[in-house]
Order: C-alpha cells, then sequence, then structure tokens
C-alpha cells in the first residue's frame, strides 16, 4: 500500500468572490494556488472546512454545478490527442447539452476570435501547443460556463500567443460576465486580467485586495528613470532617492512615494533631462520580494522557536 | 437522461478512438490469438478418443468461439484508469456533468465493430467447420446470447473498474490486473474447457466469476447445455453482474476522495 504522510496544503484560507470578477491567486510554487483552485473546481475533497461555488458544495460535482464552470489547465488538456479537436467540441456539445444552432454559432463566434480556421479539424497532435490552447479554450466554453478557473494559462506559449489568450479571456469575462479565477507565474497574466489578487503562501492566505495595493504596501517606492546629456552631480544624483542602476546616460533610482514630485523636480532643475519615466517596481521583483519576507517571517518565527525549546530544554538544569 | 441522450456522441468519439488506434487493436487482437494456438495441441489429444465428451470437431467449435467471444467482450478500462489517475488526465473527465465510468464503458463498447473485423471471419470459418452438433440450434439459447455477451463484457468491464480504482490507494493497482487475469486464463475455460476439468475441480469455476466471462458464452453459443440450465447460468452470470458493479462503483467512489488531481 501506498504511504502517506500528511500534509497540509491549504489551511485558513478564507475569501469570497462575488459573480463577474477577475481573480488571481498568487504564491510561491507549493503554495496551494493550484490546491485551492482544483477544490473550488471540486476535483479535491477538502478535508475540513467549508467551500461553496455559485451555491454547489464543489466536490459533490453534481451536474447542475459542472454545468456552470470549467477548469482550464495549461498542462493538461482534455482535447483527444489523437483526433480532431472538433470531435472534442461535439462530445462537449452533447454533455452539455447545447442546441445545434448555439454550439455553430458559439464555435464559430470563438474560433474566429481565436483565429482558428480549419485547425479543429486537425488531429490534436499536429497542432502546436499554441494552438491547442486556443482550442482547448473553445472546448472549455462552448456551454459557457458562469464561472472560469484557470490554471497556468498561458504556460509556454509564445509572447504574442500570451497576448492573445488574455484578450480573449478578458473579453469572455466583459461579454458574458463571467467570473474568473487564475492562477498564473505570469505576472503580465495577472496584471492584465485580475484587479483583485489573493496571495497564499505556505497555504494560507497572506494578502487579499487590489493589485495596486499590494504593490504599493510590499514596494511603496516608485521607480523613476531618468535619461541625462551633460556634467552630473553625484550628490544631488544620491539625495534624490536609492540608486538601482547607473549606466553613462541613464539613471533608475528608487524613490519613495511622497518624495516623488520633490524628486522630479529637482531632478529637472539640476540635470539636463532628456527623458523621464515614473513606474512602479516590476511586478516579478514585487511578488519575489513578497515571498522572501514570507520566507524569512517562516524561518524568524522558527528560529524563535528553537531558541524557545532550546530555553526550555536548559531549565530543568539550572 | 442527460447519459442516454449523450451516448451517441461517447460512441461516436469512442469508434474514432478506436478508428486511430488500429494498429493497437491488432496487436491486441494477435495477443488474443492464444485459443487457436492451443486448438492442435487439443487436437492432439483427442486424436484417439474424445475426451471428457470433447471430440476433435467439439475443440475446434469450442477454440474459434473462444476466439471470437474474446473479441467481443474484451476490457482494459484498468491501464486507462491507472494512467489517468496517476497523471491527473481523469481530472477533465471529473469536470464533465456525465459519470466518468460511461467513458471508459462507451469506449470498449465503440471498439466492437473494429474487433468485428477480426472476430467475423473466424466466426465464418468456425460455422462452416464445425460439426452441427456443436451449434446452438434451440432459439432459447439464441435468445440468451445478447444478455449473456452484455453480462460477459459487464462482468470484465467492472472488474477492471475495481481495479482501476485501486490504483487511487495503491503505487501500482496495475499488478492486480495479473491476478485477475491468472484467474481468468486457468479457471474461465480461456485455455482448457471447464468440461476437461478433473470431476473435483469442476465446482470450483462455477463459484468464481471468469467462467461468466468466457466459457458460458461459448458454452451456450455451441449449444453445450440445455436452455433451463443456461438460463440457471445467465442468472448466476447477472449476479455476478451486481456483485461486481456494486463493488467497482463503491471503490470508486470511496477511492475519488483520495484523488490528488496531480499536474496541471
Amino acid at each position: 500500500m501506498r504511504e502517506r504522510e500528511l500534509v497540509r496544503a491549504v489551511d485558513g484560507v478564507s475569501f469570497a468572490i462575488a459573480p463577474g470578477e477577475r481573480v488571481g491567486f498568487l504564491g510561491p510554487n507549493g503554495a496551494g494556488k493550484t490546491t485551492t483552485l482544483k477544490m473550488l473546481a471540486g476535483l479535491l475533497y477538502p478535508s475540513a472546512g467549508r467551500v461553496r461555488v455559485a451555491g454547489h458544495v464543489p466536490q459533490r460535482r453534481e451536474a447542475a454545478y459542472l454545468d456552470q464552470i470549467m477548469l482550464v489547465m495549461g498542462q493538461k488538456q482534455q482535447l483527444v490527442w489523437d483526433l480532431p479537436p472538433a470531435d472534442t467540441f461535439e462530445l462537449n456539445r452533447a454533455v452539455y447539452r447545447v442546441s445545434r444552432a448555439d454550439f455553430t454559432a458559439r464555435v464559430g463566434e470563438l474560433s474566429e476570435l481565436l483565429e482558428l480556421g480549419d485547425l479543429v479539424k486537425k488531429p490534436t497532435r499536429e497542432l502546436s501547443l499554441g494552438e491547442r490552447m486556443k482550442c482547448e479554450l473553445v472546448a472549455a466554453l462552448i456551454h459557457r460556463p458562469k464561472v472560469l478557473f484557470l490554471d497556468e494559462p498561458t504556460i509556454g506559449l509564445d509572447v504574442s500567443t500570451q497576448v492573445k489568450v488574455r484578450e480573449f479571456i478578458r473579453d469572455y469575462n466583459a461579454r458574458h460576465g463571467a467570473t474568473l479565477v487564475l492562477t498564473s507565474h505570469y505576472m503580465d497574466d495577472v496584471a492584465a486580467l485580475c484587479p483583485r489578487v489573493i496571495v497564499i503562501d505556505q497555504g494560507r492566505l497572506t494578502f487579499d485586495g487590489a493589485l495596486d495595493a499590494l504593490v504599493r504596501e510590499v514596494r511603496p517606492e516608485k521607480r523613476l528613470t531618468l535619461r541625462l546629456r551633460g556634467a552630473i552631480d553625484e550628490e544631488v544624483l544620491r539625495s534624490l532617492g536609492a540608486l538601482i542602476e547607473r549606466t553613462e546616460e541613464r539613471v533608475v533610482l528608487q524613490v519613495p512615494q511622497d518624495a516623488l514630485s520633490a524628486a522630479v523636480s529637482r531632478a529637472l532643475a539640476a540635470f539636463d533631462v532628456l527623458d523621464l519615466t515614473v513606474e512602479a517596481a516590476p511586478l516579478e521583483e514585487v511578488m519575489s520580494e513578497l515571498f522572501a519576507r514570507g520566507r524569512a517571517a517562516r524561518e524568524g518565527r522558527a528560529d524563535a522557536a528553537d531558541a524557545a525549546d532550546a530555553a526550555d530544554a536548559k531549565e530543568p538544569s539550572e | 437522461m442527460r447519459t442516454l441522450r449523450t451516448l451517441p456522441a461517447l460512441f461516436s468519439l469512442g469508434f474514432a478512438s478506436a478508428t486511430a488506434y488500429r494498429a493497437e487493436f491488432v496487436v491486441w487482437a494477435l495477443t488474443s490469438t492464444l485459443p487457436l494456438i492451443m486448438l492442435p495441441l487439443w487436437h492432439a489429444v483427442a486424436a484417439e478418443a474424445p475426451l471428457a465428451g470433447f471430440s476433435e470437431s467439439r475443440f475446434t467449435a469450442y477454440f474459434l468461439t473462444g476466439f471470437v467471444v474474446r473479441q467481443l467482450v474484451g476490457n482494459w478500462a484498468s491501464w486507462t484508469i491507472n494512467f489517468e489517475v496517476k497523471s491527473g488526465a481523469l481530472s477533465q473527465r471529473l469536470l464533465r456533468p456525465i459519470h466518468p465510468l460511461w467513458f471508459y464503458a462507451t469506449e470498449s463498447l465503440a471498439s466492437i465493430p473494429l474487433r468485428s473485423v477480426l472476430a467475423l471471419p473466424v466466426a465464418i470459418v468456425a460455422i462452416a467447420l464445425a460439426d452441427p452438433t456443436h451449434v446452438a440450434r434451440d432459439p432459447l439459447h439464441w435468445a440468451m446470447v445478447l444478455p449473456a455477451v452484455l453480462g460477459a463484457w459487464a462482468i470484465g468491464f467492472f472488474a477492471h473498474v475495481a481495479i482501476g480504482a485501486l490504483s487511487l490507494w495503491m503505487h501500482q493497482s496495475i499488478k492486480v490486473v495479473d491476478l485477475w487475469y491468472a484467474g481468468f486464463f486457468v479457471l474461465s475455460g480461456y485455455l482448457i474447457p471447464i468440461a476437461v476439468f478433473p470431476a473435483w475441480l469442476q465446482p470450483l469455476p462455477r463459484w468464481l466469476p471468469f467462467e461468466y466471462v468466457h466459457g458460458f458464452p461459448i458454452d451456450l453459443l455451441t449449444g453445450a447445455m440445455s436452455p433451463a440450465r443456461a438460463l440457471e447460468r445467465l442468472g448466476a452470470q447477472w449476479t455476478w453482474v451486481a456483485i461486481l458493479g456494486l463493488l467497482a462503483l463503491g471503490l470508486w467512489h470511496r477511492g475519488l476522495r483520495r484523488y490528488g488531481a496531480f499536474g496541471g
């Protein structure tokens, strides 16, 4: 028999999502994002706690629930490998009881949006990864789910296909008011699709709110990029903010939000500025800082616990 | 209702899959030719005198019919389920509002037309070669053929599902299939007709499911028993369908609570 070790993949994660919202789950590898998504989709049975989606208990997998949802996984496909995607579309038409007229209209519309053409008649194995993902999306949306779970939908895709898939998903949400719940390692997916993010780290919810608020909380500083000409007074430069990058004519500074306007005015007054941009820190950087803080906090707690244990152990001998 | 309306689409997909994997089916069919290989051996045994009522011509009828039955009732769901549990591919089936076992069942049943392409010529040869006394003549026998073949398929199918569902508890439930096949080869009449077993061993297969997957449909098709006896065995066969069906569904539903939905 299989040896089993009980691991709490998700613990004390509590949130509510309104119909039509677009929410991204963020977290390092193994944080519990996909586990949460699979629980919401009814694939995993939670050992404790309560999950309800669209008025249903997901793990019961009632037909009335499954009719309303779909989970698209970037690394798992529902298309049959040796048959054309059109065969899977047809199966889904029957399984989800979609009328012939609706089916034809929906497949036509989705295929046009994704520029699929005759690809759906080729065996799936002959399609590129991007083409397969687009066909997966069509297969997933034939029954027009009200809740769409997306697990790494753009993984492995080239940049232009990633953009296309994002636009398509966004458009589906706008047209049909569907709720989107997404996990992705690509921050661009999250930035483009999800105004709200839920951060899960080590199975626990560590942030739930607007993406902008998360960025402000983790990295309140802004990036000030200057392209300069002529002599540069190093002292003035350093007084503007923390120096991140410096080349002969390009300078990147990190400046606290409340000191930004003063820093910009001083820079314009002190230097010959060719170009100036202000941006938030890249999302990847914000997330890695957030996860690093999470790790540090855990290690700190563990060290404190070790110290306490050591103190306890010493006590009797004293 | 939904399932019934979905069945044509499931069969259509199953047939398309079977056609796409036709080369594999031919290989599988070749692996099921063992009864045909056994035939000359049994002929040699029965050359001098019939063995337990089996003459050379009865052995011919028995093993050719056995080949045809095997083509009709073959199952492989345990391998598919094992693979899908390990790889997480089962998730895609669980997301659809139709019981996953319908996918496995229709996949197997939809391949019967393709396997019949191999079975049919053998059936024609069997009828042409057979001594007419070894072909069922009573209409009551023929009336029971469809439920008996379906029952044989269902026993195999539920046994495979039960073994497949064990993969939710074990690393390699596929090893259990070997046990099933060990029982099948010896106790179903696949290699040795049960009638030629020693008298003391003959009651054993009656209490096990294997014979109802293979020997019983052959006996029915070759008219080797009275209609009354056939009806009795049909009842026993469907009792096994019910037992294994309940076992398979029980294991499946309990096992799904442990499903890890790996990958993705």
